[in-house]
C-alpha cells in the first residue's frame, strides 16, 4: 500500500507539472482483465490454490528440500534446527521427522520428512516456511507430501484434452411436471431421510425415495429445488434426478458444519470450523465456494473464526450464518461479507473483490442485499455517545453509490426487512426513551422503486408496545405486525397502499388478545397462519387478510415448525425432536382444515421442496386468475373422478379385508371343531359346544318413515295463498302488530320458562314483599329459586343478565355451604397434581386454578 | 352411558379378569389386595387380603370357584373366591407377572413341572395354548415364543421384522383360543394367530398401548395406554390421551374413544357377554362401561 501511496504522489507531482486535472474518479476506471499495472488487490489470497484433501492419507505430511547435506556426525544437530523451526508451527507427530540417508554415502539426502497432527497444521508450516533461509545456500523449498504425486502425473509433453460427446443429463426438474401438480417435501425421522410426495386429495403421503444415513446432520433443498443437498464428514453431496435421487455432484470440505446455496443456485458456500492445536488461538475457519454443477471450487476464504465473527449475532458461536451473503437476485451476480469497518463485496465473475476494494464504512454492524436488485441496506449504529447518529444507507453495487441515507437518533438497535419483491425496506428501529431507561419501537417505511426513494415513519397506536415479529406479505404490499406484552399481544395488518391518498401506509385492522408469535404468510400473499409456538402451545389462526376474517382456528400441539408449501395451497405443522413427545406433522390446508396427520419419533426436520419461479408474465397471471372459473371446471371435476376412485378403492380394500378375515375365522372355527373332544376330555366330558354363547348378528331394521307425495305445483299454490292471507292479515292488524313489536323489542327474554306462578313471585320480589334470599326455602327448588332471582334482578336493574350461565349446574350442592343469593355460576377449570405424599399415602390431587403452570410445577415437583 | 366409577384400590390398577358368566369381575392392582366385584353395578364383595407385594395379575377357574393371583412378592396364590381363603401359595424366585389355569383347571402340583428359561428381559405375559399343549410368552424383548409345554422346547418365534419394536405389555387370547392380541410400549396393538403365531393385523396408536381387549361380541379391539406418568406435563395437557380406543378388528380403522381416566390406562376386560366393558388405570380407578345400544349399531 505504501508504495502505491508513494506511486500516487509522484503521478500527482507529475500531473501538476504538466498541468493536468487530476481529478478523476478511479473507481470508474475500469482495467482490462486479467492486467493490474502493478496495482495490487487488497484481496491478496485470490490466487491460492485450491487444497483439495485427498484420501491418501499424507495430508498432514510436508516435504522440505534444500536442506545442507550433512554427514552423520552433524545429523542430529541439523535434526535439532529443523525440530526448532517446525515445532513453533504446530505439534510434529512422535517420530514425525524423517531425513533419509544414503546408504552409500551416509550422508542425508538434503530433504526430510515433517508429519504433523492435522493437515491445517502442515498446510500452515508450508506457507510460513516456504523460501525459509537457513542460510545463503539453503533456501527452503516446502511442499505438500500429496502434491509430489499431483506435480509428477503432470505429463511432459501438453496433450490436447479428450471431448467428450455430448450425453444429454437427467430431466432434474421432472417433479414441476406431475400429473397431479403435487409438491414434495423431505422429512428426517431417526435414522432415516424420506422424501415424500404431498397427496392432500387422498390425504396421504407417497414415498419417491427413502434412505437411511443419508446425511450425517441436515439435508437442504436449493433455493429452487433442483438439488437436495446432504452433508458428511468428507464434504457435502447434491442429490436430484428424474424419478430417483442420484448423487449429481460431490463438494470435498472436510468436516464440513453448514452450506448455503446462492439463491439461483450456481454456487454452494460450504463452512468449517476447526480446534485450534493452541488452544489459546481462535478455531480457524475454512470456507470454500464451489460451482454446483462442475465441483469446481471458485474460491477458498481460510482465517482464524475472529476474522468471520465481526458483526452479525456475536455471541459464543461468533459467525452468524451465512456469512457470505448473496445479492443481485437470481443471477447470482454478487456475495458479500461484512467484516470490520468494511463491507467486502465480491462479484462471481471473477470471484474477486469489485474494483478491488471492500466498500468501507466505519463502524458497520449490519447489511443485507434487497432480494432482486442489487442494493444493499447497511446499519451503522450510534458513534460517540449519541453525538454521531445512527444511520440506514442503502447503496447501489456495483457503483457503491449510496441512494438514500437516513439518520436516526437515540437508536439501541436496528433490523432491516425486505419485501420479496424489493419494493418496501422496513426498518424497525428501537430507541430509548428519554430516561433511557426503556425502549420503544417505530419503523422507517422506505419506497424503494418510488422516485428518490421516500420514506415514512410508523409508530403503533401504542408506542410502548413490545414487537413480536415482523412479516411483509410475499410479493405483495401488506405487512402484519405481532405487538404488545405477553400473554396475550395484538396482531396488526397495515397496507403501504390506501385507497384515498396513495403513497401512505395505513392500517387495515388490528386483532386483539392473541395467542400468537409467529407469523407465516402464505407464498402468494393473501392469507396469513398466526402462530402461538413453544409457549402457546402451537395455537394456529388461519387468517384471510383479503377479507379480515378467521377462516379458521387449531391447535397442533406443541409445533415448533410451521412451513407453507411453495405454492401456497398447504400448510405443514410439526413438532420436531426439541420437543420431547408427540413428534411428527401435520398437514392442513390453506383455510385451516386439518388434511392428515403423521407421527414419527425423533422427528428432525420438515422442509418443501421449492419451486423455481413462474415462467409466465404477469399478464398471462393475470389472465389465468381472471378466467379462473374456466380452468377450475377441469380441477373440479378432477377431483370428484379422485374421490369417486377413492370411494370405490376404499370399497375395494375393505371388501378384500373381510374376505381375508372370513378365511382365518373359518380356519379357526376347523381347528377348533377337531380339538372339540379332547377339550371336552380335558374338562372331564364338560361339553364345550356351549362356548359360543353369545353372537352378533346383524339385524336389517327398515322403517317407513312418513311418505308424503305433493307436486311441486300445488306446494307453490298453497303458500301463494298464506302468504297473500299473512298480508291482508298484516294490513288489517297493522297498529296491533308494530306495538307489539316494540314492545317485543324491550322485553328481555325471560331466562325459562316461567309459570305465571313465577311472575307472581317475581313480581312480589321486585316489590319487597318476599325477601330474595328466602326464595330457596320459600320454594325448595333451587334452580328455579335462581331464575326468579335473577329475573327479579334484571326488572329491577333494567339490565339484561340473558348471557349468564344457568343450566348445567347443581344449585342445590351449594345451599348454605359456598354460597347465598346465587345467580349463576363460574367454570374453573381444574388440574390433577400428583402423586404427592400425603399423610404418608401416595395421592393425586385436583387443583382448580386460573393460573397457567400452576398445576404443572406442582407436577414437577411431585414424586416422579 | 355414565360409567360407573370404582374406588376401592389406593394404587395403580394392574390387571382386571371378568368370570366365565360375566357377572363377577376381578382387579388387581399395586396395592397388595385383589378385589372382587359385582360386574352389574360395581359394588364391591370382597378383597383378598395376604399377599406382600404388588399384584400384578389373577385368572379365575371355569367354574368362577377358584382364583389364582400372581405377585411382586415371589408368590402366587390360590384363593376360594366366595371366602376369600387362602389354599396354597407358590413361591418363586421372582415376581409372578402372569397367571392362567389351563383348559380343564386341573393342572397343578406343589412342585413346578416346569421351568422355561431363555428369553433375556422380564416376561410379561404367558398364556396356555390350544389344548394346553402350547405357552406362549411375550415381554420386554419384544418377542412373541411359543413353547412346547411337555418339553419346555422354544417351537416358534414371532418375526422380527413385523413384529413389536419395544416391550410388549400385555396379550389376551380371543374366546375361543385361536388368536391373541398384545400391546406394546411401540405404540401399537398386533393380532396373531396361535397355532401358527402369523402376523393378522396391527392397529397403530399415538400412544404406548399398556393394556389391550378383545370384544367377544363384536369385531372391535380396544387399546389403553398414554404416556408415563412421569411425561404427563411435558405432554398433551387434554385428558385425550387417556382415551380407551375402539378400532374395527377387521378394517383397523379407529371407531371412537371412551375417555375419563386421568392417568394411563394399566388394565382392560371386556364381559364375555360383549355389553359391557372395564378399565383400570395408573389413576387407581376401575371405570365399568355399559355400553349403549348406540354401540351395536356402529357402523363405519
Amino acid at each position: 500500500m505504501a508504495a502505491e501511496v508513494k506511486l500516487m504522489n509522484e503521478i500527482e507531482a507529475t500531473a501538476a507539472q504538466m498541468d493536468i486535472d487530476m481529478n478523476i474518479d478511479f473507481s470508474s476506471i475500469q482495467l482490462p482483465p486479467g492486467e493490474n499495472f502493478g496495482i495490487i488487490s487488497d484481496d491478496e489470497d485470490v490466487y491460492h490454490d485450491d487444497q483439495l484433501e485427498l484420501d491418501s492419507g499424507f495430508g498432514n505430511v510436508i516435504v522440505v528440500d534444500n536442506l545442507p547435506v550433512v554427514p552423520r556426525e552433524k545429523f542430529e544437530k541439523l535434526e535439532g534446527v529443523l525440530r526448532k523451526i517446525y515445532s513453533q508451527i504446530g505439534v510434529i507427530k512422535e517420530d514425525g521427522l524423517w531425513m533419509p540417508v544414503d546408504p552409500e554415502t551416509k550422508k542425508t539426502l538434503g530433504y526430510c520428512f515433517i508429519e504433523y497432527n492435522t493437515p491445517q497444521e502442515a498446510e500452515l508450516a508450508k506457507e510460513k516456511t516456504h523460501g525459509y533461509k537457513l542460510d545463503r545456500a539453503h533456501i527452503f523449498a516446502v511442499n505438500m507430501f500429496d502434491d509430489f504425486d499431483k506435480y509428477m502425473k503432470v505429463p511432459d509433453e501438453w496433450a490436447p484434452p479428450e471431448i467428450k460427446p455430448y450425453t444429454p443429463g437427467e430431466n432434474l426438474q421432472k417433479w414441476l411436471a406431475d400429473e397431479k401438480a403435487r409438491d414434495q417435501f423431505v422429512i428426517r425421522a431417526g435414522t432415516d431421510t424420506e422424501v415424500l410426495w404431498n397427496d392432500a386429495r387422498q390425504s396421504k403421503t407417497e414415498l419417491v425415495y427413502k434412505r437411511t444415513y443419508w446425511t450425517e446432520s441436515f439435508v437442504q433443498w436449493s433455493p429452487m429445488g433442483t438439488y437436495l443437498a446432504t452433508v458428511h464428514r468428507q464434504g457435502a453431496a447434491v442429490w436430484g434426478g428424474a424419478n430417483t435421487f442420484n448423487r449429481l455432484m460431490r463438494y470435498a470440505h472436510p468436516q464440513v458444519k453448514l452450506i448455503d446455496f446462492s439463491p439461483g443456485e450456481k454456487f454452494l458456500v460450504t463452512y468449517s470450523s476447526h480446534e485450534p492445536s493452541n488452544p489459546r488461538d481462535a478455531n480457524r475457519v475454512v470456507i470454500n465456494i464451489f460451482d454446483v454443477r462442475t465441483g469446481k471450487v471458485m474460491r477458498d476464504f481460510k482465517g482464524s473464526a475472529d476474522e468471520f465473527a465481526i458483526g452479525g449475532a456475536g455471541g459464543v458461536a461468533g459467525v452468524s450464518w451465512p456469512i457470505f451473503r448473496w445479492g443481485g437476485g437470481k443471477e447470482d451476480k454478487y456475495f458479500a461479507k461484512l467484516g470490520k469497518n468494511m463491507i467486502s463485496v465480491y462479484e462471481t465473475e471473477t470471484f474477486s473483490l469489485i474494483d478491488k476494494k471492500s466498500l468501507k464504512v466505519e463502524n458497520v454492524v449490519d447489511f443485507s442485499w434487497s432480494p432482486t436488485d442489487p442494493i444493499i441496506a447497511l446499519f451503522v449504529p450510534e458513534l460517540g455517545g449519541g453525538n454521531q447518529p445512527a444511520r440506514v444507507s442503502l447503496v447501489q453495487i456495483p457503483g457503491k453509490e449510496e441512494l438514500r441515507q437516513k439518520n436516526l437518533f437515540s437508536i439501541s438497535d436496528c433490523k432491516m426487512y425486505w419485501q420479496s419483491n424489493g419494493e418496501y425496506l422496513a426498518v424497525k428501529a428501537d430507541r430509548y426513551t428519554k430516561t433511557k431507561k426503556s425502549t420503544y419501537t417505530g419503523f422507517e417505511l422506505f419506497r424503494i422503486r418510488e422516485r428518490d426513494i421516500p420514506i415514512e415513519v410508523l409508530e403503533l397506536d401504542n408506542k410502548n408496545d413490545k414487537i413480536i415479529a415482523f412479516a411483509w406479505e410475499p410479493k405483495g404490499h401488506r405487512f402484519a405486525v405481532i405487538h404488545g406484552d405477553n400473554p396475550r399481544p395484538d396482531i396488526s395488518f397495515y397496507t403501504m397502499r390506501s385507497t384515498h391518498n396513495l403513497g401512505r401506509v395505513s392500517k387495515l385492522t388490528t386483532l386483539k388478545g392473541k395467542q400468537a408469535n409467529a407469523l407465516f404468510w402464505s407464498p402468494g400473499g393473501r392469507f396469513i397462519v398466526l402462530a402461538g409456538l413453544k409457549g402457546f402451545n402451537g395455537q394456529l389462526e388461519f387468517f384471510n387478510v383479503d377479507e379480515l376474517e378467521t377462516m379458521a382456528t387449531a391447535e397442533h400441539f406443541m409445533a415448533t415448525d410451521v412451513e407453507w408449501d411453495p405454492t401456497g395451497r398447504y400448510v405443514a405443522t410439526s413438532v420436531t425432536s426439541v420437543h420431547e413427545m408427540e413428534n411428527g406433522f401435520n398437514i392442513w390446508s390453506f383455510n385451516g382444515k386439518l388434511l392428515y396427520r403423521i407421527l414419527k419419533d425423533h422427528f428432525f426436520q420438515f422442509l418443501w421442496r421449492p419451486r423455481p419461479p413462474s415462467f409466465l408474465t404477469p399478464e398471462k397471471e393475470e389472465e389465468i386468475a381472471k378466467n379462473l372459473k374456466k380452468y377450475s371446471k377441469k380441477y373440479e371435476a378432477e377431483d370428484q373422478d379422485v374421490s369417486m376412485l377413492l370411494s370405490e378403492q376404499d370399497r375395494e380394500k375393505r371388501r378384500m379385508l373381510k374376505e381375508e378375515w372370513e378365511k382365518w375365522v373359518e380356519v379357526w372355527r376347523r381347528a377348533h371343531e377337531e380339538e372339540q373332544l379332547e377339550r371336552q376330555k380335558l374338562r372331564d366330558g364338560e361339553a364345550s359346544g356351549e362356548e359360543e354363547e353369545y353372537e352378533a348378528k346383524e339385524v336389517e331394521v327398515e322403517e317407513v318413515l312418513d311418505v308424503s307425495e305433493e307436486s311441486l305445483l300445488e306446494i307453490f299454490v298453497r303458500e301463494f295463498w298464506v302468504m297473500t292471507f299473512m298480508f291482508e292479515w298484516v294490513g288489517e292488524h297493522w297498529t296491533e302488530l308494530s306495538t307489539l313489536a316494540v314492545q317485543k323489542l324491550f322485553d328481555e327474554k325471560p331466562l325459562t320458562d316461567l309459570t305465571e306462578e313465577d311472575e307472581e313471585i317475581i313480581k312480589s320480589v321486585v316489590a319487597g314483599t318476599i325477601p330474595s334470599y328466602s326464595l330457596e326455602s320459600e320454594l325448595g327448588d333451587c334452580k328455579r329459586a335462581v331464575a326468579i332471582r335473577r329475573e327479579s334482578l334484571q326488572r329491577l336493574m333494567g339490565k339484561s343478565l340473558s348471557g349468564l350461565p344457568l343450566e348445567g349446574f347443581d344449585y342445590k350442592s351449594i345451599l348454605g355451604f359456598h354460597c347465598e343469593m346465587p345467580i349463576e355460576y363460574v367454570q374453573i377449570s381444574e388440574g390433577i397434581v400428583g402423586l404427592l405424599l400425603l399423610n404418608g399415602g401416595e395421592f393425586s390431587v385436583p387443583m382448580a386454578t386460573t393460573e397457567g403452570c400452576l398445576v404443572a410445577s406442582t407436577n414437577r415437583e411431585s414424586l416422579f | 352411558m355414565r360409567p360407573i366409577l370404582m374406588k376401592g384400590h389406593e394404587r395403580p390398577l394392574t390387571f382386571l379378569k371378568y368370570n366365565r358368566d360375566g357377572d363377577i369381575l376381578f382387579s388387581c392392582a399395586k396395592d397388595h389386595t385383589p378385589t372382587v366385584w359385582f360386574a352389574d353395578n360395581g359394588e364391591r364383595l370382597g378383597t383378598y387380603r395376604g399377599h406382600n407385594g404388588a399384584v400384578w395379575t389373577c385368572d379365575v377357574s371355569r367354574d368362577s370357584m377358584r382364583l389364582l393371583t400372581g405377585s411382586a412378592d415371589q408368590t402366587a396364590k390360590l384363593w376360594n373366591v366366595q371366602t376369600g381363603t387362602q389354599l396354597y401359595t407358590f413361591n418363586f424366585g421372582s415376581p409372578a407377572r402372569s397367571v392362567e389355569f389351563s383348559v380343564g383347571d386341573k393342572l397343578a402340583s406343589e412342585e413346578s413341572v416346569l421351568v422355561i428359561k431363555g428369553p433375556q428381559g422380564r416376561i410379561n405375559r404367558a398364556v396356555w395354548g390350544p389344548l394346553n399343549r402350547t405357552i406362549i410368552s411375550a415381554g420386554e424383548d419384544a418377542v412373541i415364543r411359543i413353547w412346547d409345554s411337555e418339553t419346555g422346547k422354544l417351537l416358534r418365534e414371532s418375526d422380527k421384522e413385523s413384529g413389536h419394536k419395544k416391550t410388549i405389555t400385555s396379550l389376551t387370547k380371543a374366546a375361543d383360543g385361536s388368536h391373541f392380541l398384545t400391546g406394546s410400549l411401540d405404540k401399537s396393538a398386533k393380532l396373531l394367530d396361535t397355532r401358527t403365531l402369523t402376523l393378522i393385523k396391527t392397529y397403530g396408536t399415538e400412544r404406548p398401548a399398556n393394556a389391550v381387549a378383545m370384544s367377544p361380541l363384536l369385531d372391535h379391539v380396544v387399546l389403553g395406554g398414554g404416556h408415563d406418568a412421569s411425561a404427563v406435563t411435558t405432554t398433551d395437557h387434554r385428558a385425550g390421551k387417556f382415551e380407551a380406543k375402539f378400532y374395527d378388528k377387521i378394517l383397523k380403522e379407529e371407531i371412537g374413544g371412551v375417555k375419563g381416566h386421568f392417568g394411563p390406562i394399566n388394565a382392560l376386560a371386556f364381559n364375555p357377554d360383549g355389553k359391557s366393558f372395564s378399565s383400570g388405570g395408573e389413576d387407581g380407578y376401575v371405570r365399568l362401561h355399559h355400553s349403549d345400544p348406540d354401540y351395536f349399531n356402529i357402523k363405519i
